[in-house]
């Protein structure tokens, strides 16, 4: 893995803590003092070889941004924020997570699991494409019609959001 | 009652392939007196794109808060993620007025605003605190006491604490007094609290069965006759992919997976055909057998 590898001065980036710490969420990463509560109470660590918190959080204020930005595991988190809650030092450690998740996805790199799901909101409201089969079950199972999803509303809202110009954008491509 | 009329926020698992919750949520709430009314359009709650963008979340979130404050209703969610989601950005709209501002300069474009003005229950909590253990267990007519069960929680209705503020992370409650009140046994085991890795399905199957692999043997273990649930997605995780999880590790559990409101349902004596059971992956059969002899 990526993250074993000797640290080079060249890819060090020193601002980058600066940069986590002013979007919400990231605010508290340089308090991080490396306990390793995270890691050893992730229920992903537990059974992933290469996902551990601890040292995502320390790249981070290490500032090897490309190579925590293009880690795979980066992904593995199943945000269930027990790291967050049981992180001595308050870092909200799921949060920074997600910070670095999304400065991941402006660069452009975005698991094809959530395309999926914004292409379907974008277009339904629904993150699944619900097929027209369960719909129609509904009513023989005696549910009411599911509520529709106003995509024209949802689109207005979201327009300026920059993950979806991205997304636009490659799909132009 | 403190208040018996809800706004139903469904979600996206739900309709998409968790049929059971919703018809056996919606059986039981009549029952009790809790009034659904349906949302007038819908988007997602935002959570599945948080990772991929923070703020498309909070505006989907918000979106759906204004729908409902236009509608003079709480919202009821059967689902913790949405349920977590819709409380964590209710909770951070109110409290930080810049993002508050923010956000609504993009729901003014759909002609929608926060205002800060509803609240949102997971369905735990509208049991709890709206119906009562009082009223629920005097609703009680078949007590289960013949079963025995293990539960298991879901992640967002009870972390981030400082957000949901719902109960202990550590040591949660709710859904056990839940179930003792039904007559079941709701047993301990080891790792209760954990996750059951719906969130990296997708990413990392493998490691997702894994965690959910974990908890169906710790249950085993302590002879569970069934797993009670009370969110769609790790429903998914324990019975959808129960076989598959058997077929994988090699190994055997065929421990059915009810949702609560389905094992409350039995209790209160709403017949098992109203219930959705048969819309359940791994056979429930045997514990129905034992829940309907007990009568004779």
């Amino acid at each position: 893995m990526a993250a074993k590898e000797p640290v080079k001065a060249s890819e060090i980036d020193p601002k980058f803590k600066y940069e986590i710490s002013k979007i919400h969420g990231g605010e508290k990463l340089m308090r991080c003092f490396q306990c390793g509560t995270c890691t050893s109470d992730c229920p992903v660590a537990k059974f992933s070889e290469t996902y551990r918190p601890r040292q995502i959080i320390r790249m981070a204020q290490l500032g090897l941004k490309d190579r925590v930005l293009n880690s795979d595991t980066l992904w593995l988190c199943a945000a269930c924020f027990t790291c967050t809650d049981r992180c001595p030092q308050d870092v909200e450690v799921a949060s920074v997570i997600r910070v670095l998740r999304n400065l991941a996805a402006e660069k452009g790199v975005v698991p094809q699991v959530f395309k999926e799901q914004a292409a379907s909101i974008l277009e339904s409201g629904y993150a699944y494409r619900i097929p027209e089969l369960r719909i129609k079950k509904r009513e023989s199972l005696g549910l009411p019609p599911l509520p529709k999803g106003n995509a024209e509303s949802i689109r207005k809202s979201l327009e300026g959001v920059g993950f979806l110009k991205h997304m636009e954008k490659r799909s132009e491509q | 009652m403190a208040n018996n009329k809800y706004l139903l926020f469904l979600g996206c698992a739900i309709p998409y392939r968790v049929v059971a919750y919703e018809i056996s949520a919606r059986k039981v709430l009549q029952k009790l007196g809790v009034e659904l009314v349906e949302m007038p359009e819908f988007n997602c709650c935002g959570l599945p794109l948080d990772p991929v963008s923070h703020e498309t979340m909070l505006i989907l979130a918000a979106r759906n808060l204004a729908l409902a404050e236009q509608k003079g209703l709480d919202i009821i969610t059967l689902c913790p993620g949405c349920g977590g989601t819709l409380k964590k950005v209710a909770k951070m709209l109110k409290e930080d007025k810049a993002l508050c501002e923010e956000v609504n300069s993009h729901l003014k474009a759909s002609g929608l605003e926060f205002k800060g003005t509803v609240e949102v229950k997971h369905i735990m909590q509208v049991l709890m605190e709206d119906v009562g253990l009082e009223r629920l267990k005097d609703a009680v007519v078949k007590p289960l006491t013949m079963l025995k069960v293990a539960e298991h929680n879901g992640c967002h209705i009870l972390r981030p604490k400082g957000f949901i503020a719902f109960e202990d992370p550590e040591d949660p409650k709710t859904l056990k007094t839940l179930i003792e009140a039904t007559g079941a046994t709701c047993l301990d085991y080891m790792d209760e609290t954990e996750c059951c890795g719906a969130p990296s399905v997708g990413v990392s199957d493998k490691v997702a069965l894994q965690l959910a692999r974990d908890k169906l043997n710790h249950i085993k273990m302590v002879d569970a006759e069934a797993m009670i649930t009370i969110c769609p997605s790790c429903h998914i995780m324990y019975d959808t992919n129960e076989l598959r999880i058997e077929k994988m590790f090699n190994e055997a559990y065929g421990i059915p997976v009810l949702h609560y409101p389905q094992l409350l349902g039995l209790a209160i004596g709403i017949a098992p055909e109203e219930l959705a059971f048969s819309e359940l992956r791994v056979d429930t059969s045997r514990i129905l057998k034992q829940v309907t002899e007990s009568e004779k």
